[in-house]
Formats: C-alpha cells, structure tokens, sequence
C-alpha cells in the first residue's frame, strides 16, 4: 500500500495524474472521432460513388490495420508532414508536435472510423416515413435533421457509441508507446523503478476498469434520457 | 515516395506476417475451447459458477489487451514460486506470454458471443429434440451447438479480424510480428509512410481473406441450404 502514497515516497499521485491523463486523451480521441464521422457517415450515405469510395476507404483501412500500426504511423511521420507543409512556408526548423496531440490523432482517426459506421447504421435505420414526415409538414432540410432525424439518431446510436467509447479508452493505453504518461506508461515507470511490476500492472488494470465501469453508468443514464417515450 | 523500400521491405514484412499468423491461429484455437467452457459455464444454474464466468469474462473485457500481455510477461515472473514449477519453462518465453494473454483474451469475447448465440436458440427447437425422445447429451451436440455455431459467425468473423489486430501488441513484448518488423524498419529509414502502406496493405489483404472465409462458412452453414 505504501507503494501507492502520495507525495514523494509512493507512486499514488502520479498515477492519479496518469489516470487523468487517460480520461483526458480519451475524451479528446472521441470528440475527434466524432469530426470525422461528421464528415465522412454523409459521404457514406451520398448517392456519389466517388464519395462513397473516399469514406469506404478511410473506414476499411482504419478498422483493418491495427492500431499500433497507425500510431507509429502519426508517431513517426507526424512531424515530419508538419514540418513538410512548414518548409513549404520557408519555415525550416526542426517542429515537434507534442505527445498528447499525435495520441489523440490517431486514436481520434480510429475512434471516428467505429463512429462514422454506428452513425451510417442509426441513420440508415430511422424509418422512411419520418423523413416523408418531414417533407410533408414543410420542415426545411434544417429543421429536418437537427428535430426529427438527428434526436433518433441519437437514441439509435448511443448503444453502440458506447461501444466505441470503451473501444476508445481501452486504445489509449497503446499510446504509451509515444511517451505519453497516460497510466500505462506511468505504471511502466513505476514498475521499472520499483521492480514490483506484477502490483502496478495490476493496479492499471484496476484503474481501466474502474474507468470502463463507471463510464458505464453514465452511459446508461444518458441512454434512458435519450429512449425518454420509448 | 520511396519505392525501393517498398520493394525490398516487402519479402521482409511477409515473413514477419507469418509469424502474425502463427500467433493469430494458435491463441484463437484455444480461445475457442476457452470460450466454449466459459459460455457453458454462463448458462450454469449455479449463481458461484455463473458469477465466475461473468467475472471472467468482465476483468478480460474491461481491461485493455496491453495490460494483461505486461501482467503476464512482466508481473507473473516477479513469483518465486512460479520460477521453480514447470510453469517457467513457458512463462519465460516472450512469445508464450503473448500467445497465453491473447487466448484469455479472445476466450473471454467468445464466451460472450457463444453464450448470446446458445441464448437466442428457440426453446422450441430443443423441446421438440426433447418430445422424439432424443437424450440431452444429443440434442446439446446435435442440435444446439450446429444452431449456435451458426448464429455466431457473424460476430465471431469480427472477433477473429479484431483478435488479428490484437495480435500487434506481441511487438510490445519484443517479438517481431508484422507490426515490430514495420516498427523496425520505420524506425531505421524514417520512412513511416511507404513501411505502413505496405504493411497495413498485407494486414489488409488478410482481412479481406477472413472476411471472405467467414461469408462462405456462413453461406454454408445457413438454414435455407
């Protein structure tokens, strides 16, 4: 237990900032995520081949390759693009782009090809007479989306989001392979230095489960606001 | 782009794919029986066994994969007692470890999928087993597993695809699987771009292969043929 104090003679702080560190990749990760999806579920869903090409794409590959994959991708080519797009500027000195931000990227890239398919599949289940609904009662296409498709959308799709969530919070701890003190890493600090790795891997597990268990809760109470009159 | 890496990364990342696969085939043929224990298990009447298998399954499924490959290789050697037991032997081996937190793993997903296919059999079908007089050891053999085998493809095509991507964190343990050789090699060339299209290229290629398996195994084993 003394390994777990806080202050300077156990390990207790940093890994409660560790622990946040993770909340905060995945959150930003998911918010990401969700960028993507906004852009690429309506090429998914257009009538243009070519744009459905482009999303098939970015879905088929980010969920076919691994994620370790993908992060050495943005790991060691990141800045490296950057500072290409620099150079083209006539900035020529060496940029790093900072740990948290290629982290959140790539598991964002991923996190958003698994949204962009949940989104593609609660929209494509809404029934069809909501949409002719909506034409009749003379709703914009504004007014449309944002009163009628998008609030089902929603409660059609939080089930499986918070499939991607977990997915999410569960990637993040691949991102301690880019140096980023996120309670993977920090546990492998601590573990290095104490020689106790059984009791700090273990203790990571706990604190990943505590994460996924209480995200849970969460989820369901936003789950049973959303299914409100079902 | 360099294309002469490409090219002479090729053959290099394809033997490394081997290995991906060996690893792949070996932890999901026991994860299978894994699997199909732990979803028996589920369905026990018994709430001490069938609290145990849910735990099983909830610590395995809530923990990320990289977790529980560090607890095995790093953690269960720190044990004196282990070190002394036959148990060394395999424990102190990078590629067993991984190999034994990839089978727990994907054991602990396919008891999920096995026990929701085992679920939804209609209770009817075995009643009607029941009523020709068949005995319970056939009608499980006979009737429910076939049924459960193909209510569970679908889901156990992704879990095969998802246990494949999974099988990149051995490079964590230092064993050169497709995505350590890839990692080398980017990290000897800094050329992550070429290195991740071919790689990520024969990931692909492998799961078209199993997706399109997994489709033919479905069509085979649907009702109407």
């Amino acid at each position: 237990m003394e390994l777990l104090a806080f202050g300077d003679t156990g390990w207790g702080d940093e890994l409660f900032y560790a622990t946040l560190m993770t909340i905060a990749v995945a959150i930003t990760a998911m918010i990401i995520g969700f960028f993507f999806a906004i852009i690429f579920t309506p090429l998914k869903l257009s009538k243009n081949k070519f744009l459905n090409l482009i999303a098939n794409s970015y879905t088929t590959v980010i969920r076919g390759v691994p994620e370790l994959l993908v992060i050495y991708l943005f790991f060691f080519g990141g800045s490296a693009a950057i500072m290409f797009v620099a150079s083209i500027f006539g900035y020529g000195e060496y940029i790093e782009i900072n740990a948290f931000m290629t982290g959140a990227f790539s598991i964002g890239i991923i996190s958003g090809a698994y949204s962009t398919e949940v989104f593609r599949g609660a929209i494509q289940s809404i029934d069809k007479g909501q949409f002719e609904a909506a034409n009749v009662l003379g709703l914009s296409k504004f007014g449309k989306f944002f009163k009628i498709i998008l609030p089902q959308t929603l409660r059609l799709a939080l089930p499986n989001l918070s499939n991607v969530w977990q997915i999410t919070l569960k990637d993040t701890s691949l991102i301690s392979v880019t140096g980023l003190v996120e309670i993977m890493r920090q546990s492998y600090v601590a573990a290095g230095s104490t020689r106790d790795p059984l009791f700090f891997y273990s203790f990571a597990a706990v604190l990943y489960l505590l994460l996924t268990f209480l995200s849970m809760k969460l989820i369901n109470r936003l789950e049973a606001k959303y299914s409100r009159g079902y | 782009m360099d294309f002469e890496l490409m090219i002479s990364s090729f053959p290099k990342l394809l033997n490394a794919a081997m290995i991906t696969l060996k690893l792949l085939s070996i932890s999901l043929i026991i994860g299978l029986f894994i699997g199909l224990l732990f979803a028996i298990l589920r369905l026990n009447k018994n709430v001490f066994v069938n609290k145990f298998a849910y735990g099983y399954s909830y610590l395995f499924r809530g923990t990320p994969l990289l977790v529980q490959i560090f607890i095995i290789y790093f953690g269960l050697g720190q044990i004196e007692y282990l070190r002394s037991t036959f148990l060394w032997v395999v424990l102190k081996e990078p590629y067993w470890c991984a190999i034994i937190a990839f089978a727990l793993n994907t054991g602990a997903y396919t008891s999920e999928i096995l026990r929701s296919a085992f679920q939804t059999i209609k209770p009817g079908i075995i009643e009607a087993g029941k009523s020709l007089g068949v005995s319970s050891k056939i009608i499980f053999y006979k009737i429910q597993i076939p049924i459960a085998i193909r209510q569970s493809l679908p889901a156990y095509g992704n879990e095969i695809i998802l246990m494949m991507k999974g099988t990149s964190l051995a490079s964590t343990v230092t064993l050169m699987d497709l995505t350590g050789v890839a990692k080398y090699i980017i990290s000897t060339t800094f050329r992550p771009v070429e290195v991740f299209i071919v790689a990520g290229g024969i990931y692909l290629f492998m799961t078209f292969v199993i997706h399109n398996l997994i489709k033919f195994l479905e069509k085979k084993y649907s009702f109407n043929s």
